[in-house]
């Protein structure tokens, strides 16, 4: 449910790193709680955004979570295929329900993220 | 949360379901159990079943029963002088001002049920028994009756196999005894879904074993607070707390045929047609919005000022998109009239739809 490849934030978002590229979508855990998502609201490709900042929000019937970018950089891509397919975030969370990618200003902020353990370890303790 | 909260029989069967189990109004409840759109889609589509054993059953008696019942709520037991008739009602104070929704069951001679909203169910005992002349008899058998609902298009198909060959179910909008698998029932033909089905009363002590045999159907899917929240908004069904509460009549709240022109001698009488006579400065509408989730308490606004806020907002699973009901001012009432909702840092167009939000369902095709 956690895959070893990625990293993890405190707000349950997840992030692949490829070749100075950051993918960021929301676990499987911030999807389970969410529930059936209904609406996802991202940004526009080409601003930058900081470590912390918000970069839009995903709701469920029930709720609504605000999406927080874990590195800073230039937003090259938004997967706007969910504007039509919200239920992807849920069915496919690590795949095909990704939410942006980021050009990484400071590729060292990925040091400060957890791994799959330590995210679990804190899932863990959060419960 | 030193407060403890209350537990319906069933309590055990949501848990053992894995149901993601919430606080509402001071009793651990079910909210879902795989998706609130799953569940939706259920009752829709087959069939649902809910727990509501939370909700309050009040039972009055005697010679006066009627007379002192008609002082007490705003519709007209005259309506419902056919035994295992029910009526949709509220009660209001002298302003006005609504204590509670209700509904009303002719179950016997001289005899009355009433099924109130869990929340409400100390402040409407307390008022009933307050304005009861002696000789009423009242008795709140909330705590040993289990109340389980279900509603969806299979629902009647599911009871016709459970009950004795030859049974007939009540008529819609009427409750009458029933066995369910040998377990001594009442049936009422009543709901808050826009689907046609049943709520099923039965002793608490058999709850467990009627929740049982609705779930053994393979077209059953149980059904949490979550779906029973889309469904009830669909149907522009009010909410009590959201859509209506002390500080607002019924005219106000669209209730206006649940207080017949023609009755007086009532508890907020008067204060009703003087606000039926004027006009009601606010209205509740329905609006329908096109992105994003509204949700109690977002900004309503017309030409960029707020006119009012989001009473019940929730995503439609049948329609796809957001839907609300708000109090707005009455000049802004009317169909299809342009107004917006605050959505956090966005403003999203929301247009003033008729009710109910979704039209065809089993009861719409049931009553044409």
């Amino acid at each position: 449910m956690y895959p070893n490849d990625l990293k993890y934030d405190r707000e349950h978002e997840w992030v692949r790193v490829e070749g100075g590229v950051a993918t960021i979508g929301i676990s499987h855990f911030a999807q389970d709680q969410l529930g059936e998502v209904v609406y996802v609201d991202l940004p526009t490709a080409g601003a930058t955004i900081g470590a912390g900042e918000t970069f839009g929000e995903v709701e469920s019937v029930k709720s609504v979570s605000e999406l927080f970018c874990p590195v800073s950089g230039e937003i090259l891509d938004v997967n706007s295929a969910l504007e039509d397919a919200p239920e992807t975030v849920n069915e496919d969370p690590y795949g095909e329900g990704w939410m942006i990618t980021i050009k990484l200003s400071d590729p060292s902020e990925i040091d400060a993220l957890m791994s799959a353990a330590d995210y679990e370890a804190y899932l863990t303790e959060e419960a | 949360m030193s407060e403890m909260l209350r537990r319906t029989p069933l309590a055990g069967e949501h848990i053992a379901l894995g149901a993601r189990m919430v606080d509402f109004a001071g009793w651990e409840m079910p909210v879902q159990y795989t998706g609130i759109i799953d569940e939706h889609t259920a009752v829709r589509t087959s069939a649902g079943v809910f727990d509501v054993c939370h909700m309050a059953e009040f039972r009055f008696w005697g010679l006066e029963a009627k007379a002192a019942l008609q002082h007490i709520v705003t519709n007209d037991l005259d309506r419902i002088d056919e035994l295992g008739a029910a009526l949709y009602t509220v009660m209001c104070d002298e302003d006005g001002g609504i204590i509670d929704d209700l509904i009303v069951y002719h179950t016997g001679d001289l005899e009355y049920l009433i099924i109130a909203n869990a929340a409400n169910r100390e402040v409407d005992w307390d008022w009933i028994t307050g304005h009861l002349p002696a000789g009423v008899e009242a008795s709140d058998e909330s705590d040993r009756t289990a109340l389980i609902a279900l509603q969806g298009p299979k629902a009647l198909g599911v009871v016709a196999e459970l009950a004795p060959a030859g049974y007939r179910p009540p008529d819609r909008f009427h409750i009458g005894e029933a066995t369910l698998d040998g377990v001594p029932v009442m049936l009422a033909r009543t709901g808050y879904t826009g689907e046609d089905g049943v709520e099923v009363l039965c002793h608490a002590s058999h709850a467990v074993a009627i929740w049982r045999l609705l779930l053994s159907f393979p077209e059953v899917t149980p059904c949490g607070l979550g779906a029973r929240d889309t469904l009830r908004l669909e149907m522009a069904y009010p909410l009590y707390g959201s859509d209506m509460d002390r500080g607002v009549d019924p005219i106000s709240a669209r209730l206006g045929w649940v207080v017949p022109k023609d009755k007086t001698g009532f508890i907020g009488d008067a204060a009703i047609a003087r606000v039926r006579e004027e006009g009601p400065a606010s209205t509740l509408v329905c609006l329908s919005v096109a992105e994003g989730v509204p949700r109690h308490g977002f900004p309503v606004l017309h030409e960029g000022g707020e006119v009012g806020k989001v009473a019940s907002g929730t995503y439609s699973p049948t329609l796809g998109h957001g839907i609300a009901t708000a109090y707005v001012p009455s000049a802004l009432a009317a169909p299809q009239t342009p107004l917006s909702i605050g959505i956090r840092r966005k403003v999203v167009p929301a247009s003033v739809v008729r009710p109910p939000f979704v039209t065809k369902t089993s009861l719409s095709a049931s009553q044409d």
